[in-house]
């Protein structure tokens, strides 16, 4: 699908090619009741990457995107999408936009196709003439064309979940924002749908991602931002992320007296020996073999030697916590 | 806008209780004939004109009749269902939250909607006076109509008369759908907005109906919508039928205004 090929008037010219950014937002926040649900984040989707916007439960994602979207007025922040501030130029700016909020919803009476055919009718930009086929490519790409008659109510959670995919994909958009796009699909729906992100990705759209699993849409991804209650703790470039993670060395000799004295002077850092093993952090400018030779140069004996980042997913673990427990 | 107006007057009609509240109206006009038709020989009650009386002289009557007998219960009720799903249905679904987003702009969403809350009030009362002046004249006959001044007008005036009478009724409940609407704007439960509207309309019954309250019935919605059956005096009384367009849009315009100030700002949690 190429992006969004309609006239815009010149005000409505996308400004996100000069601040190159799909979604900014400049201290958004939103406080339900006393709950500070958003609190103050700057959110940066860069124009044409796949923005992972990951956060354990309650952690304000949805609400963020609600926010980005139009549907809930912020508390305070303002924000940018695709370079139209809003919520001043909403319109102009949601066109541009195919969105996925919290899951599917739908008249559950009428089938898949006449849902998407009540969408497009409330298009004010949508042309009719177009309709029928736009729908039908719609539920073709994700899969639906089969049920597509079938009454909503009548679908399997994965197909829901699909057809509110293909809604969002009913017209050209420069933007998509699907918030836990995967959630209910089985394995093979799963792998379409990061297959289906990557595709439009690699068309120019960009795309703001949202799921409580970094595994899950890490492969897709150029970009994390990560929230924990309501706050934005870490966010950049996914290969900015994995560098980030410092690496460290895992040595078995039956000498780590004599190993750890080699290390030190190489310098590994953080040295800790115990029965048989040796581990530290190696300065950043040592390679894995350059450690290897060191050692065998100093005739350590080495039967086992690993140097290893932890995965980005203990990275996540560690920005939100381990505990279980929701943020009430 | 179009489409959109097209969209919702489509998903109003698919409605299954749409179409049995539909049926039920309907059902009324047909209740009433054969009622009447097996009791002719009763005598007449007294009272103000229910037009019950006038079905034996000419079946157009029952339409007028099965109108001023719906206009207190099942006329109300059907609009407050309908209306109070207006806004609330679609919250309480989550399909609102795609419609805005689609964009299709909150006060587009809210003009479509009480445009297809308007249409379903004039399908709902035309089905009362169609179905009620055909099967009338089937079991009755028609001709010419008695007048309540006792004179007599031709079939074509009386059915002309049947049809302002008609729209008038469309009118009244349009302005309810006005209400209604509104209060579905404040919730995302739709049977609570239904209820809260058909609450609404009868305390206005019941304000009507204490004569100590004189002075407040003229501002009470209700109070003017049996009015159109003056248009059956000889020469038709208009000034009833006018007070009571005023009063309906009145309330229209502000329940219009007040929904829209609810609507526009309004955060959309569902
Ligand atoms: N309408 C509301 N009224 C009050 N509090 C709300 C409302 N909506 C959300 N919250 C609160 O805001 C916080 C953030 O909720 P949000 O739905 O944004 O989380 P999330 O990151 O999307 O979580 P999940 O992964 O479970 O979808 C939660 O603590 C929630 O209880
Ligand atoms: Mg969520």
């Amino acid at each position: 699908m190429p992006p969004s090929v309609e006239a815009d008037p010149a005000p409505d010219a996308p400004a996100s090619a000069v601040s190159g950014y799909a979604v900014e937002t400049r201290g958004l926040t939103k406080i339900f009741g006393s709950q500070r649900a958003v609190d103050g984040i700057d959110l940066r989707v860069p124009s044409g990457g796949v923005y992972g916007f990951l956060g354990p439960n309650g952690s304000g994602k949805t609400t963020t995107i609600r926010m980005l979207l139009g549907l809930v007025r912020p508390t305070s922040g303002d924000h940018d999408i695709l370079g139209h501030p809003m919520p001043e130029e909403l319109t102009a700016a949601l066109h541009r936009v195919g969105s996925l909020i919290e899951g599917p919803a739908f008249h559950p009476h009428l089938s898949g196709r006449a849902n998407l055919r009540r969408l497009d009718a409330a298009d004010a930009r949508s042309d009719a003439r177009t309709a029928a086929s736009r729908i039908d490519a719609a539920l073709d790409r994700v899969g639906l064309t089969p049920a597509a008659n079938k009454r909503f109510g009548a679908y399997s959670l994965g197909m829901k979940q699909r057809l509110a995919i293909a809604a969002a994909l009913l017209a050209p958009r420069d933007l998509l924002v699907l918030d836990e796009p995967t959630n209910g699909l089985d394995p093979q729906g799963t792998r379409e749908v990061r297959h289906l992100v990557s595709e439009l990705a690699s068309d120019g759209i960009s795309v703001l991602v949202s799921s409580h699993l970094l595994a899950e849409i890490q492969q897709i991804c150029t970009h994390i931002g990560v929230m924990s209650a309501g706050k934005l703790v870490a966010q950049g470039s996914i290969d900015d992320l994995r560098a980030t993670r410092t690496a460290r060395l895992h040595l078995g000799t039956p000498d780590p007296a004599r190993a750890a004295a080699v290390l030190a002077k190489l310098p590994v850092s953080q040295l800790v020996s115990g029965d048989e093993t040796v581990s530290g952090i190696p300065s950043e400018d040592l390679a894995p073999e350059d450690l290897v030779r060191a050692l065998v140069a100093a005739d350590v004996p080495v039967r086992r030697f690993t140097v290893d980042r932890p995965s980005l997913e203990d990275l996540y673990v560690s920005l939100t916590g381990e505990g279980f427990e929701v943020r009430s | 806008m179009m489409r959109f107006a097209r969209s919702e007057m489509r998903l109003i009609a698919g409605r299954r209780r749409n179409q049995a509240g539909l049926a039920v109206l309907a059902a009324v006009p047909i209740l009433l004939a054969i009622a009447v038709r097996l009791t002719e020989s009763n005598p007449r009650g007294g009272g103000p004109p229910s037009f019950i009386d006038d079905i034996v002289g000419n079946g157009v009557f029952v339409a007028f009749a099965a109108l001023t007998l719906q206009l207190t219960l099942f006329l109300p009720l059907a609009i407050s269902m309908v209306s109070g799903d207006a806004i609330a249905g679609e919250a309480h679904t989550g399909t609102l939250r795609y419609l805005l987003t689609v964009p299709a702009g909150r006060s587009r969403v809210l003009a479509v909607k009480y445009f297809g809350l308007v249409f379903g009030a004039f399908v709902a009362v035309f089905t009362v006076a169609v179905v009620g002046a055909l099967v009338g004249m089937a079991i009755f006959g028609t001709g010419s109509l008695t007048t309540l001044s006792g004179t007599q007008i031709s079939l074509g005036a009386g059915l002309l008369r049947l049809f302002v009478s008609t729209v008038y009724v469309a009118l009244g409940m349009s302005s309810l759908a006005a209400l209604g609407l509104f209060v579905s704007t404040l919730t995302t439960q739709p049977i609570a907005a239904t209820v809260a509207t058909m609450v609404l309309t009868a305390a206005m019954w019941v304000l009507d109906a204490v004569p100590q309250l004189g002075w407040l019935h003229p501002w009470l919605l209700v109070d003017h919508w049996a009015a159109f059956a003056d248009l059956m005096r000889d020469p038709a009384d208009w000034g009833g039928v006018w007070r009571g367009l005023s009063v309906d849009l009145g309330y229209a315009v502000v329940c219009l205004l007040a929904a829209w100030a609810r609507f526009d700002g309004k955060d959309i949690t569902t």
